[in-house]
């Protein structure tokens, strides 16, 4: 039994997977692949949005493709993508041989294709797929919707177990497996920022479980949770949903804000500015997103008492989150800047993610959200949050450490121009639904009136153009994995500091078996 | 937990357990989905349901073989005090995911009988809108009468279906409920008399104390079953009598389902105990998990007493 075995060959290497990289690996083109699935779903949606009327889908099918959009995206490739890099890059970050419980950590991955087969299969059941919208509100999920709901009910609680079993491994792999030395307050931010959403994740997705086991019973076994006419209430649904939907979007916001105080401070070559009001941010934060979750539903009636509470209480994240972007800025003011592809994605998800955060607060302030409400100006803030904050900053996490993970360097050069092209591209889809969606487009629609064409126009040739610097990314990390030039070199990045900057380029396969001593 | 030797973590082999138990709960999962949507796939019968059965089949079986796989290695010495530690630290965590599910369940009870029942009564309105609705709608909790019953089925907006009739009597804490609540209290006691046992190395009181538990757990499911069949057959207390049955039925299966998983887990470790000998004062891991659990479910219990069933 020697701790010193090598990878296992062929099919049962990644199917039998133990090893943390192994299935970090899986996880990362497990959600690479869904992003292009869920990529799919977006480029339908906009090239029927290209011109008012309805030309290529039916409405029924419309909803399918918005809500299908929202599911993928948030539970197939962005959360998937952050476990994967989590996977990948704590143990070696803490100096730890592997994950705490590597057999579940196996587990964990391999339920994701058994409920995403459960997903997408309800595309070819009669009724079609689930048209609700991604956050399934009753009664359109229960009274109104399809029979394929049962598969998404259960998809979901799939999907819950796996970031359940994910997220404990993370924890215990965080408190049981630091390398001496290596306290509490010397763990790199990423590691710190997947402690906190780890810790989320176990409080969270249980809440999901139960608002779709409700769900569920209401369907199947006749109880009334979310209907009048027993007694329920369908807002009921809504405050569990948030319940579970607000900590959510700081569970994929975290780790992207870990990433960007990791790569900052390398092309600073500055160290973070304010460690510790950084690591106290993000626990304000994780602490706050369990308080706030009915600013998502203003307009659907609450006393003026919790109306007040929850616009005062959701716009005390601002001082959290502003701490940490003015942390961002002070590391890089003075540092010997230079711009390379992950420091050019960081730079662009400060920027766009204030920006995102910024129509944060104007929908936090509930008598103008009345307005808002619905309205293409929430899809692109959070968009700006979710794409320029999540994606933006996977995208560099990439870029920083597709050279550790694969002993080749990418080129540099088509790196920056496929920045260039997504931030074109991106700006160019999203910035135009501010203006479309104060004018008062509503969200969720196949068609809109005459007034809105122009802009949903450059919004659909901008997401064509967003689409493609996908391709073009994908093109690039295939080109780097297969003949990118060598890079041995441990560092890889001259600002580069964390012990996974000490380790071979590419990492052995079993990495720290003896912990380092971290001083 | 002193000392701490970095250098024994066991990191398994590459292992089939993840990708059998994943694929096993697919067919159990989508089985039972496809059963409950009455899916045929053109072979008539109920392809789904057979699916599901296979599919719990090869879980359990999977189950078995992971939990056997772990013990064996720790009989073998595999298991260093800080994979221990990852252990304790998983079930801990776990029990956390689980009181976050149940958080929920009480959530939904607390909001339907101080916010939402109220308001459907016409507390609070301004506009009156809930009684335009239901009008005549009186709250009171237990709720005896649904909103559907008092105004009539066909008089209800359109985005309301199932047919709800409120149960004829309610459920009385002071008969079953009290009687179970003896029992899971004092199986909690006993589990502890077992675990103090064990430490001080006395194994015959251990395995007793563990029997005395496991007698209790059951009688309490025993009784659960009595209490169920009472309330369909004789109080006429279903999951379609409105949100009252609901919030009921909910709380009380769910607990009840924890109260077998915790019963089959001492179970496990009881039969380990009387058939192979296993745990020591300070080598229980199995056990110690188990009986976490089952306080866990205890004071889920102690919960449900207080809010399902006295006020």
């Amino acid at each position: 039994m020697s701790e010193h075995h090598g990878p296992a060959k062929g099919i049962k290497r990644w199917l039998f997977a133990t090893n943390h990289k192994d299935i970090g690996t899986m996880y990362l083109w497990f959600s690479f692949a869904m992003f292009f699935v869920g990529g799919f779903f977006a480029m339908v949606i906009r090239a029927e949005l290209f011109q008012p009327g309805l030309q290529l889908v039916d409405p029924q099918f419309f909803n399918q493709m918005t809500t299908m959009h929202g599911l993928v995206m948030v539970f197939g490739a962005i959360m998937p993508a952050f476990v994967g890099l989590a996977n990948w890059m704590i143990p070696m970050m803490i100096g730890a041989p592997d994950m705490a419980l590597p057999r579940m950590n196996n587990l964990s991955f391999w339920l994701l294709p058994v409920a995403v087969t459960l997903l997408i299969s309800t595309f070819f059941m009669e009724g079609g797929a689930p048209a609700f919208g991604w956050t399934f509100y009753a009664p359109l999920s229960t009274t109104y919707a399809p029979p394929s709901t049962t598969f998404f009910i259960f998809a979901v609680h799939i999907l819950g177990a796996s970031s359940i079993m994910g997220s404990i491994n993370i924890l215990a792999t965080i408190i049981n497996l630091r390398a001496p030395g290596m306290t509490y307050m010397k763990m790199p931010m990423f590691v710190w920022t997947w402690a906190i959403t780890a810790f989320l994740l176990i409080a969270a997705m249980p809440v999901l479980a139960g608002a779709v086991t409700m769900m569920l019973m209401d369907i199947h076994f006749g109880t009334s949770f979310f209907s009048a006419a027993g007694g329920g209430d369908p807002v009921l649904f809504q405050h569990v949903f948030w319940f579970f939907g607000h900590p959510e979007v700081y569970i994929i916001i975290l780790p992207a804000f870990g990433v960007i105080s990791e790569i900052i401070p390398t092309f600073s070559r500055k160290p973070l500015f304010g460690y510790s009001s950084m690591v106290y941010a993000t626990a304000s934060i994780a602490f706050l997103s369990f308080i706030v979750w009915a600013h998502h539903m203003y307009t659907t009636g609450m006393p003026l008492a919790g109306e007040l509470y929850f616009m005062y209480a959701t716009m005390l994240i601002a001082i959290p989150t502003g701490v940490k972007v003015f942390n961002w800025i002070a590391t890089m003011f003075g540092g010997a800047l230079t711009f390379e592809a992950p420091m050019l994605f960081s730079v662009a998800t400060v920027f766009l993610f204030s920006l995102g955060g910024f129509t944060g607060l104007m929908l936090a302030i509930a008598p103008i959200d009345f307005a808002y409400q619905e309205s293409y100006f929430v899809v692109a803030h959070f968009h700006y949050t979710m794409v320029a904050g999540a994606i933006f900053s996977m995208t560099a996490a990439v870029y920083y450490w597709l050279p550790k993970w694969t002993g080749r360097m990418y080129n540099e050069t088509l790196a920056k121009t496929q920045f260039w092209i997504a931030f074109v591209g991106f700006n160019l889809t999203f910035f135009p639904q501010h203006f479309v969606g104060l004018a008062g487009m509503p969200r969720r629609t196949p068609d809109y009136a005459l007034q809105f064409a122009d802009f949903n126009m450059m919004s659909s040739i901008g997401s064509f153009i967003y689409g493609f610097a996908q391709l073009f990314l994908l093109y690039i990390i295939i080109q780097t994995i297969r003949s990118g030039k060598e890079n041995a070199d441990e560092k890889t990045w001259e600002g580069a500091n964390g012990l996974e900057w000490t380790l071979a380029s590419p990492a052995p396969f079993h990495t720290f078996s003896t912990p380092p001593t971290v001083k | 937990m002193a000392s701490i030797d970095h250098e024994s973590y066991y990191v398994p082999d590459s292992s089939s357990l993840a990708v059998f138990t994943a694929v096993s709960s697919g067919l159990l999962i989508g089985g039972f989905a496809a059963g409950l949507n009455g899916m045929t796939f053109g072979e008539g019968g109920s392809v789904g349901w057979t699916v599901s059965v296979v599919g719990l089949v090869l879980f359990l079986a999977a189950l078995f073989t992971w939990f056997r796989t772990t013990i064996v290695e720790n009989r073998a010495g595999m298991a260093s005090a800080q994979l221990k530690h990852s252990y304790v630290l998983g079930i801990q965590w776990f029990i956390f995911s689980e009181v976050c599910f149940f958080v929920v369940f009480f959530g939904t009870l607390f909001y339907v009988r101080n916010l939402a029942g109220p308001w459907l009564g016409g507390e609070g309105t301004k506009l009156g809108d809930t009684q335009a609705l239901w009008g005549g709608f009186q709250y009171a909790w237990p709720m005896q009468f649904t909103p559907q019953e008092i105004i009539g089925v066909n008089n209800q907006v359109p985005a309301n279906n199932g047919i709800f009739v409120g149960a004829k009597e309610l459920m009385h804490w002071n008969g079953i409920p009290l009687i179970n609540t003896i029992l899971l209290l004092t199986s909690s006691v006993t589990v502890h008399f077992a675990h103090s046992a064990l430490k001080a190395g006395k194994k015959a009181g251990f395995n007793l104390w563990l029997a005395i538990t496991l007698i209790l757990g059951f009688a309490f499911v025993g009784f659960q079953a009595l209490e169920y069949h009472e309330a369909y057959a004789e109080l006429g207390l279903t999951l379609e009598s409105g949100i009252y049955g609901s919030t009921f039925f909910i709380l009380t299966g769910f607990h009840g389902f924890h109260v077998c998983m915790g019963a089959t887990m001492l179970t496990v470790q009881w039969l380990r105990s009387m058939m192979k000998g296993d745990f020591t004062a300070d080598d229980h891991f199995g056990f110690e998990a188990s009986s976490w659990y089952w306080h866990f479910v205890d004071v889920v219990w102690v919960g449900l007493f207080l809010f399902v069933y006295i006020f």
